[in-house]
C-alpha cells in the first residue's frame, strides 16, 4: 500500500510562556520561564507551591460562559488551541469534506479539577449523592476531542489517547496513520492538560517527582543541571492540523513541515521509573527512524522529554547516544520543559509545535536554568544550555515518555 | 431631642430569612438561577417559558436546574414531581408550595 504524505498546515499553542503560537515562540526563543507561585488553589501546606500556570488567560474571551462552564479547564484549553490551529490552517469550512476530518487528542488525566470539585462537594454533604449532571461529560478525557468536533462539525474518527506524558505523541501518530492510509484528509490533533490542582500537585509531590525549589520557582525546571530535583507541572495545550499533502497543496495551504515518522515502545519495567538503561527510549527513537525511513545522521535537533527529574534525564541522553552514535554529538538537543514546565498529556503537543517552529525559524530553543551540568551526563552533547541558537534544522525529533512505561517519538521534516 | 427617646431592644424582631421566603423572592431567585445556568436573558424567563422548548435547555440542563432549585430552597424534589416541572411558572409554583 502506497502511504500518503502528511504535512502540518496549522498550529495552536496555549502555554505558560505564551497564549498564542507567536507568543510561545517568542518565549521559547528567548528562554523565558513560565513558572511562578500557584494561584489556582491555596498551596500553603503543599511541599511544592509553584507551577507553570497560564498567564492573563480568560476563557470567556474565547468561549461563551455558558459553554465554558460545561467544560473542564483541560477541554477549554483544547478548544482555544485547536481554534487557533484551525484558523491558522485557513480552511474554507464550506468546501472541506467534514466527514473526512478527524479529531484525535491527547490527555494524560482528563477533567481532574471537575472530579475534585464534585467529590469535595459530596464529601461535605450527608452522603446523599447530589452529583451534577455535567460531572461525567466534563470529567472524561475524551470530552476534549468531542467538544472540538461539536464546535467545528468534524465527523471523522474522534477519540483521546491516554498514555500519561506520551499521550499527545500517541495522538499525533494515530492521526498520522489515519491520513497516510487514506482514511481521512485532515486531523486536528495535539493534547492538553490542566493539572495545577490539589490532587495532582499533592499526588506528584507524594511520589517525590516534583521540584520543591519553592525559594526560586523560575529556575526549578532545570533539566541536566546537577541540582535538578524534579519536574515542574504545567498547564495548557498544543494543537496541530495534519493534512494529506496533495489535499493541502490543492487548496494552496501554508505548509509548516512534514510529519515523516512515528515510533513507539514500552519499557515493560516499572510503573513510574524509566528503564535504567533507557532501553524503551532507545526502541522508540529507533522505531520512529525506521518508520521515517531516514538515517540517524539526518536528524538535526531533538526536543527531549527532559523533565528535570534526577532519574529520567540521564537515561534519555544515554539512549540518544546509543541510537545516534557519533552523530549524537553533532546534533542539537534541548528540553523546552525548562521553560514551559511539564504539561503531562499536553507535553508532546507543545513540544511538537516547538520542534516545528524550530524547523520554521531554523533556530534551536534553549534548555534554560542549567548552571552546573550533571557530571553523570555526557559532557560532549550539545544540550543548547541557557541560550538558543540559529542552526540548520531539516529534521527534528521529539520524544515523550509516560508513567506506565509508554514511549512515543515523532519526527518532522522541513518541506 | 434624641435624649428623650429610649430604645427598647425587645422591639427588635429578628426575621429568620428562611422562615419568610416571600413569594416574590422565590420567583426572583428561580429566574436568576435560570439566567445563570442557561445563559438566557432575564426578559426571556417568563412564567410560560418552557426550559427545553423556549430556553434551549437539554435533558442535562433540566436535571441541573432541578438540583439547583433543591439546593437553593432546601427542598427535595422527587423524580415524579420533577418531571412535571417543565416551565418557569411550574417551578415557581412548586417551590412556593414546598420551599421550607
Amino acid at each position: 500500500m502506497e502511504l500518503k504524505r502528511v504535512v502540518v498546515t496549522g498550529l495552536g499553542a496555549l502555554t505558560p510562556i505564551g497564549n498564542t503560537v507567536s507568543e510561545y515562540w517568542e518565549g521559547l526563543s528567548t528562554g523565558k520561564s513560565g513558572c511562578g507561585p500557584i494561584t489556582k488553589f491555596d498551596a500553603e501546606k503543599f511541599r511544592t507551591r509553584f507551577a507553570c500556570e497560564l498567564k492573563n488567560f480568560s476563557v470567556e474571551e474565547f468561549i461563551p460562559r455558558q459553554e465554558a462552564r460545561k467544560m473542564d479547564p483541560f477541554t477549554q484549553y483544547a478548544i482555544v488551541a485547536s481554534d487557533e490551529a484551525i484558523k491558522d490552517a485557513g480552511f474554507d469550512m464550506e468546501a472541506i469534506n467534514k466527514n473526512k476530518v478527524g479529531v484525535i487528542w491527547g490527555s494524560g488525566i482528563g477533567g481532574l479539577k471537575t472530579f475534585e470539585d464534585e467529590m469535595i462537594y459530596f464529601g461535605k454533604g450527608d452522603g446523599t449523592p447530589k452529583i451534577n449532571p455535567f460531572f461525567i461529560p466534563k470529567m472524561i478525557a475524551d470530552s476534549s476531542s468531542g467538544q472540538i468536533s461539536i464546535r467545528n462539525g468534524f465527523r471523522g474518527p474522534n477519540y483521546v489517547t491516554v498514555s500519561a506524558c506520551s499521550s499527545a505523541n500517541n495522538a499525533i501518530i494515530d492521526a498520522f496513520n489515519y491520513i497516510r492510509t487514506g482514511r481521512i484528509n485532515i486531523c486536528v490533533t495535539g493534547g492538553s492538560e490542566a493539572p495545577v490542582t490539589i490532587a495532582s500537585v499533592g499526588g506528584f509531590t507524594a511520589m517525590r517527582a516534583m521540584s520543591e525549589r519553592n525559594d526560586d520557582p523560575a529556575t526549578a525546571s532545570r533539566p541536566y543541571d546537577v541540582n535538578r530535583d524534579g519536574f515542574v507541572v504545567g498547564e495548557g495545550a498544543g494543537a496541530l492540523i495534519l493534512e494529506e499533502y496533495e489535499h493541502a497543496k490543492a487548496r494552496g495551504a501554508k505548509i509548516y513541515a512534514e510529519l515523516i515518522g512515528g515510533g513507539f515502545s514500552s519499557d515493560a519495567y516499572h510503573i513510574t521509573a524509566p528503564h535504567p538503561e533507557g532501553y524503551g527510549a532507545l526502541l522508540s527513537m529507533m522505531d520512529a527512524l525506521e518508520d521515517a525511513q531516514i538515517k540517524p545522521e539526518e536528524v538535526d535537533y531533538i526536543n527531549t522529554h527532559g523533565t528535570s527529574t534526577p532519574i529520567g534525564d540521564p537515561q534519555e541522553l544515554k539512549a540518544i547516544v546509543d541510537c545516534f552514535g557519533d552523530h549524537a554529538y553533532k546534533m542539537s538537543i534541548s528540553s523546552t520543559k525548562s521553560m514551559t514546565g511539564h504539561l503531562l498529556g499536553g507535553a508532546g503537543a507543545v513540544e511538537a509545535v516547538a520542534s516545528i517552529l524550530a524547523i520554521q525559524h531554523q533556530f534551536v530553543p534553549p534548555t534554560i536554568n542549567c548552571k552546573d551540568l550533571d557530571p553523570a551526563i555526557d559532557q560532549n552533547l550539545d544540550l543548547t544550555l541557557n541560550q538558543g541558537k540559529a542552526r540548520k534544522i531539516d529534521i527534528a525529533l521529539s520524544n515523550g515518555f509516560g508513567f506506565g512505561g509508554h514511549n512515543a517519538t515523532v519526527i518532522f521534516r522541513k518541506v | 431631642m434624641f435624649d428623650n427617646l429610649s430604645f427598647n431592644s425587645n422591639l427588635c424582631i429578628v426575621f429568620e430569612p428562611q422562615n419568610i421566603l416571600e413569594m416574590a423572592d422565590i420567583a426572583e431567585k428561580v429566574k436568576s438561577i435560570i439566567v445563570e445556568k442557561l445563559g438566557v436573558e432575564a426578559s426571556e424567563v417568563t412564567p410560560e417559558a418552557s426550559f427545553t422548548n423556549d430556553l434551549g435547555a437539554d435533558s442535562l440542563d433540566t436535571v441541573e436546574l432541578i438540583m439547583e432549585f433543591e439546593k437553593e430552597f432546601n427542598v427535595s424534589i422527587p423524580d415524579d414531581q420533577a418531571e412535571n416541572i417543565q416551565t418557569v411558572g411550574q417551578a415557581i409554583t412548586y417551590l412556593e408550595e414546598n420551599a421550607k
